[in-house]
């Protein structure tokens, strides 16, 4: 076109148009917006435009488009119900897991409770028993002591006795055995 | 508008861009004649075809990048449709789709240098602005009887006050088409042409890197323009819609 404008230039004319034949006698005054002469032929594609457009929109496109958006707000709608639903299970398998986790916590707590209460009771026993023993032991000790103790007094007597018949008889006295024992009983007694 | 200033090297031609030529020879423009025109409105379908066809034809559950688009654009003019009309003009959002998509894509490929802007045209957009007018009206009348001339009558105004509301509500009404259509090929034309303008000033070197700052600073001004003159199209043709649906204030 600007070629065309540039060579009807070239060509000197001086008129207000620039172009030949009927365009220039068209164009009139300037404006090819107002020559009605070709108003026809324009109405006529626009309109040809406009129903086929019309017909690509309302029998193809729009459909197909109305189908994709239904299609999509529906996945959409159904991936969020199962994410909700998704996320209701995970909830109940929490309270699931916290409420085991509380029930082997009290069961743990029995169960050592119950252990610590039978090794209590063992060592109440053992220690019972250790007691006992140990008093009879210590009843054994006691009597061996006694034991002791009473064989040592026998034998302090019988030395004592002995001793006093040897000064007895060292000192030129004679005594009967009678006698010194009894004076050794006095004695010891006192 | 048109006028061309021929003062030394500088020639300016701003308003050829939008002329209609045949696309083969050099006949007349008949009813049925293959245009630039003609070229640009079949490219404008298969770009609308290549989006929402071709883009969306895998139906993934999870978008590529042209099949997010696709339904980017029709989440946005539905939400459109439904937060301007209500639930009941949900059952015409194919055809406000159908405007939205062709003004988009042909103000959009209209951006191409050395294509031809058809929605610059006021034949185009008087017919888009004509037919959401005329479908509006009786849609109006045949979903509300005459009870759609309510529309016009101003209930909550003082009851002296009304007829005169009346006669500016019928005005205003009628004037409707008219601003519709004016509203986006003035736009798109003025743009463009300010473009070319721009152009013309670059055959002075002196002023040529000056005349392409200023040709981006329009081309990024047009890329908005594409887009909200789209949007306001078809977002009046909601308001419109809403009216013929509930034309009770």
């Amino acid at each position: 076109m600007a070629t065309e404008t540039q060579s009807a230039a070239g060509n000197g004319m001086a008129d207000a148009v620039g172009v030949e034949g009927h365009e220039a006698a068209a164009a009139g005054p300037g404006m090819p917006q107002l020559d009605f002469s070709t108003w026809g032929n324009q109405i006529f594609w626009l309109l040809v435009a406009l129903v086929v457009i019309y017909f690509i929109l309302s029998r193809v496109a729009l459909p197909r488009i109305a189908a994709v958006l239904a299609e999509r707000q529906g996945t959409i709608t159904n991936d969020i119900a199962r994410a909700d639903d998704l996320k209701r299970q995970a909830a109940e398998a929490e309270t699931a897991y916290e409420q085991a986790l509380k029930d082997a916590r009290s069961e743990a707590q029995a169960i050592s409770q119950r252990t610590r209460d039978e090794i209590k009771a063992q060592v109440a026993t053992a220690t019972a028993d250790a007691d006992a023993r140990i008093a009879e032991k210590s009843g054994e000790a006691d009597k061996a002591i006694a034991e002791i103790r009473a064989s040592a007094m026998e034998n302090v007597e019988a030395v004592a006795r002995d001793t006093a018949e040897a000064l007895v008889a060292a000192l030129g006295g004679s005594a009967d055995t009678a006698t010194i024992s009894q004076a050794v009983d006095s004695r010891m007694k006192g | 508008m048109a006028t061309e200033a021929e003062t030394g090297g500088l020639v300016f031609h701003p308003m050829d861009q939008f002329i209609v030529r045949p696309l083969f020879g050099d006949g007349p423009v008949g009813l049925f004649t293959l245009t630039n025109a003609t070229l640009w409105l079949a490219l404008t379908v298969l770009a609308v075809a290549a989006l929402m066809i071709v883009g969306t034809s895998r139906r993934a559950i999870i978008p590529s990048r042209s099949q997010s688009v696709g339904e980017l654009a029709y989440g946005f003019v539905y939400k459109m449709v439904e937060d301007v009309t209500g639930k009941d003009g949900v059952r015409y959002f194919p055809y406000i789709m159908t405007l939205f998509l062709f003004i988009v894509f042909a103000n959009f490929l209209a951006l191409i240098p050395m294509s031809f802007s058809t929605t610059s045209h006021f034949a185009v957009t008087v017919v888009l602005a004509m037919a959401v007018f005329l479908t509006v009206t009786i849609l109006g009348f045949v979903k509300n009887g005459a009870g759609f001339l309510g529309l016009f009558w101003v209930s909550s105004a003082p009851l002296a006050l009304r007829p005169v509301l009346a006669i500016i509500e019928i005005i205003s009404y009628f004037v409707r088409p008219v601003s519709h259509s004016i509203r986006l090929a003035g736009n798109i034309m003025a743009g463009h042409a300010v473009i070319k303008v721009f152009a013309g000033f670059a055959a002075i070197a002196v002023i040529s890197p000056l005349s392409i700052v200023a040709i981006t600073a329009m081309y990024g001004l047009e890329v908005l323009v594409a887009f909200i003159q789209a949007y306001v199209f078809t977002i009046l043709t909601c308001v419109y819609l809403k009216d013929a649906l509930h034309p009770h204030h």
